[in-house]
């Protein structure tokens, strides 16, 4: 493991400069709709000041500043580590910056006790957190890839979800925890740098999983889930939008709420449910079919609280729209895809034109030289909503 | 080119106070650290332990509660260790150490409500007996699932380490944090002792060394000279100690928090030998894999209330007479919050659903709504929701 760990750090280090990328990941020249998405024109993310400002109710002359994902942590992380003594910082080398960069000076500013670097091991990471967290702390466990999160699986489903249930009336519970850790597809990390193991999580009672679009979700949702939340939050940052989306974000404090949806686009004719770096192919494929037909109107959802999620949200939607479409990156069986398809099914019956679509990672491996063919893209998403559409 | 042979090395010493006929051996330390008063607390805590298990034993079998696991042979590493520390110091258990609890002050009736699921448990009937739990003692709530304590303990000494930094007027507290050799072959305590040691952490490990992991025996459990040998290997300060002597382990875990306490603070590892003379647990049949002579001998030869009692005769502050009546009061206190709490109703069906997360969630509210359509509709299949406190009402 350590040496897999250490050649994904070499090959970071030899990442193509932007001009190399833009070649190397340019798509063939037949492709109409798999087109690499352009950060600065998407409508995902905040292309303005003015933009940033109406979307949190800011007056005109509030700061905001162009950030990127990981900068975006590294502000909600900077911010907690200033506001609340109690809060702690650790993981595999987050001293130095972490091999994103999500750490960045904050061992410099605020010490080595309070952001350090553990042994290399996920279960010890997680189990010292814990009892921190135990005796009030507010630490902050990272676990460098997603991909590394089993070994500590016992210590989060077994210990952390149950530890305020099983405590009961003694008071003691571990809601300072929150666990970070990168995940998601980003064009070469095959088998063990790709996964996106969120609905593992999603059937355990008593943790809460989010997972941010953008830098100002980012740092609005990291910051709640450290000096808001009281229950342990498994949170999870799509590493492929680290450096590539990029964004005006307001650059005082502020927290977003950990239970609830965003209505990203409103439509009349169908519902998109996405979460994640899916949201920007569903965004370029929206904007594709409705140039195509004239008058459609689709609505796009972030779920963004993976669980608990925001039921009410999605059926209020299905229920206008009478369609859904739900899209992720991991695979098909039992995904949160599943339990969405089902509670609208369940909720939203008499409503239905059409059954549930799903576009999912497919029931295999991120094998390395077929990531362009496995996960959701532009097309898969284009063709599910075009076909529900005509059912 | 020297290889150096684990089978070569001496095996590490046994630190003793006392020997198995309740001879001081070792004048080096004064026992008597401890007043004639708390030396025969300790005792009768022991004692209060040895009798609750023999009824709770009998109480399982006959079906009066569903499981129940004794701690015979080791009441006195747990006892001992316990008197070593402060209130303000954090506890974190395995399962065979009633003897913290009792000798931290947990009383008989938290003990019978917590075995008998009621509604006065502090765990609010969620957990299996035996699965202590107490705030006001700082001794967090037994789980199941092995040495998943252990790296925990390692945070928890960590934050009390910063919230003294954040705070110098917090009392210096340690965390002790119990488990047996078996739960020590788990990665969690590799992780543990590595994490508390880099992170100079002010932990105490006591490893109960009782020769079994359920069927499992020590040499097929590990091959290097116990669990205290590793202690070295993390660069933590560990010492071999007599389970059965409760002065030893008390003067040890003094020492031990003390030096847990020492400049930048750091880890100890103890381990106490001791022998498991009970069955696992109420599901197991010990005879089944070891000769019932083996434990004969073990029960007869050496114990620490044994132990114990032979040095207060020899002191003169213990007697036959005096032995009666503290074991005819001790059952009759046993058997009255025994009787009491069989008596007493379940937790609210509501406790069913709470605590899962700080609030309740909108999808569990739709699910209490649901369990309470069911029963109405379904009385007779739901009869038993009389015995819960509150019935059916505190769904809503």
């Amino acid at each position: 493991m350590f040496a897999c760990r250490r050649s994904s750090s070499v090959l970071r280090a030899l990442k193509p400069t932007a001009i190399q990328l833009r070649h190397a990941s340019q798509a063939p020249s037949t492709a109409q709709l798999n087109k690499p998405i352009d950060f600065k024109k998407t409508a995902i993310l905040h292309q303005s000041q003015t933009s940033a400002r109406s979307a949190f109710g800011l007056s005109q002359d509030a700061p905001v500043d162009w950030v990127n994902l990981h900068g975006a942590i590294n502000a909600s992380l900077h911010h907690a580590l200033k506001t609340d003594e109690n809060v702690l910082l650790f993981g595999e080398d987050v001293a130095f910056g972490g091999v994103f960069r999500c750490s960045k000076g904050l061992s410099d500013e605020f010490g080595t006790s309070r952001v350090f670097n553990t042994p290399l091991s996920e279960q010890g990471i997680v189990g010292f957190a814990i009892g921190c967290a135990a005796e009030g702390m507010k630490p902050i466990a990272e676990i460098q890839f997603a991909d590394y999160v089993f070994p500590a699986f016992d210590q989060l489903v077994n210990e952390a979800a149950k530890f305020r249930y099983r405590e009961g009336g003694t008071g003691g519970n571990c809601g300072g925890l929150v666990v970070r850790m990168p995940c998601g597809s980003v064009g070469h990390g095959a088998l063990y740098h790709s996964q996106s193991p969120e609905s593992l999580f999603t059937h355990i009672p008593g943790l809460r999983v989010v997972m941010p679009r953008s830098p100002s979700q980012a740092k609005g949702l990291l910051t709640a889930s450290i000096l808001s939340s009281r229950d342990p939050v498994i949170f999870m940052e799509p590493k492929v939008l680290y450096r590539a989306a990029e964004e005006f974000v307001p650059r005082d404090p502020y927290t977003l709420p950990l239970d609830k949806a965003e209505v990203l686009k409103t439509g009349k004719d169908l519902t998109i449910v996405s979460y994640g770096q899916p949201l920007y192919l569903c965004s370029a494929a929206i904007e594709a079919l409705e140039k195509e037909i004239k008058g459609l109107s689709i609505e796009l959802i972030d779920l963004r609280a993976i669980y608990p999620w925001d039921r009410a949200t999605i059926m209020e939607s299905v229920s206008k729209t009478g369609r859904a479409v739900v899209v992720h990156e991991s695979m098909y069986n039992a995904g949160v895809g599943a339990e969405v398809a089902a509670s609208i099914q369940e909720k939203a019956f008499l409503r239905l034109e059409a059954p549930v679509a799903r576009v999912t990672g497919w029931s295999t491996h991120p094998g390395l030289v077929f990531e362009k063919f496995n996960i959701p893209d532009i097309t898969r998403i284009y063709d599910a909503m075009k076909r529900t559409l005509e059912y | 080119m020297r290889f150096q042979n684990p089978a070569e090395e001496t095996a590490m010493p046994t630190y003793r106070i006392m020997d198995a006929d309740g001879n001081i051996v070792d004048n080096t330390r004064d026992p008597q650290s401890a007043s004639d008063a708390e030396i025969t607390q300790w005792y009768r805590n022991m004692l209060t332990v040895s009798i609750m298990d023999l009824i709770m034993f009998d109480a399982q079998r006959q079906g009066r509660t569903s499981f129940y696991m004794v701690s015979a042979g080791e009441e006195g590493i747990a006892v001992g260790s316990a008197s070593a520390l402060t209130p303000d110091d954090v506890c974190f258990l395995q399962y065979r150490e009633q003897g913290v609890l009792v000798q931290r002050g947990f009383t008989l009736k938290e003990m019978m409500s917590q075995l008998f699921a009621n509604k006065d448990d502090h765990g609010k009937g969620r957990n299996m007996p035996v699965h202590y739990g107490s705030g006001k003692l700082n001794v967090h709530t037994v789980s199941s699932p092995l040495a998943t304590q252990i790296p925990q303990a390692s945070g928890a000494a960590y934050a009390l380490k910063m919230q003294r930094l954040i705070n110098p007027n917090v009392p210096p507290r340690i965390v002790a944090c119990y488990f047996g050799e078996g739960a020590a072959s788990e990665g969690d305590f590799h992780a543990a002792l590595n994490i508390a040691a880099t992170k100079s952490c002010p932990v105490v490990f006591v490893c109960r060394n009782n020769g079994f992991a359920i069927s499992t025996s020590s040499i097929e459990q590990y091959k290097g000279d116990g669990i205290a040998s590793r202690g070295l290997g993390y660069g933590i300060d560990t010492i071999r100690v007599d389970g059965n002597d409760i002065f030893a382990v008390r003067e040890v875990m003094l020492e031990a928090r003390k030096r847990a306490l020492e400049g930048d603070c750091k880890p100890i590892l103890v381990e106490a030998m001791s022998y498991r003379v009970s069955h696992h647990s109420t599901s197991d049949d010990s005879f089944a894999y070891r000769a019932k002579r083996e434990v004969e001998e073990w029960k007869r030869r050496d114990n620490p209330i044994t132990r114990l009692r032979k040095w207060m005769e020899k002191k003169g502050i213990w007697d036959e007479d005096k032995e009666k009546e503290a074991r005819a009061s001790i059952r009759k206190q046993v058997l009255q919050e025994f009787s009491a709490a069989e008596k007493v109703k379940k937790p609210p069906l509501r406790a069913m659903f709470e605590d899962v997360y700080e609030e309740i969630t909108p999808e569990v509210q739709e699910q209490m709504k649901e369990l309470k359509r069911l029963i109405e509709k379904y009385p007779k299949e739901y009869s038993s929701v009389s015995q819960y406190e509150g019935g059916i009402k505190t769904l809503e």
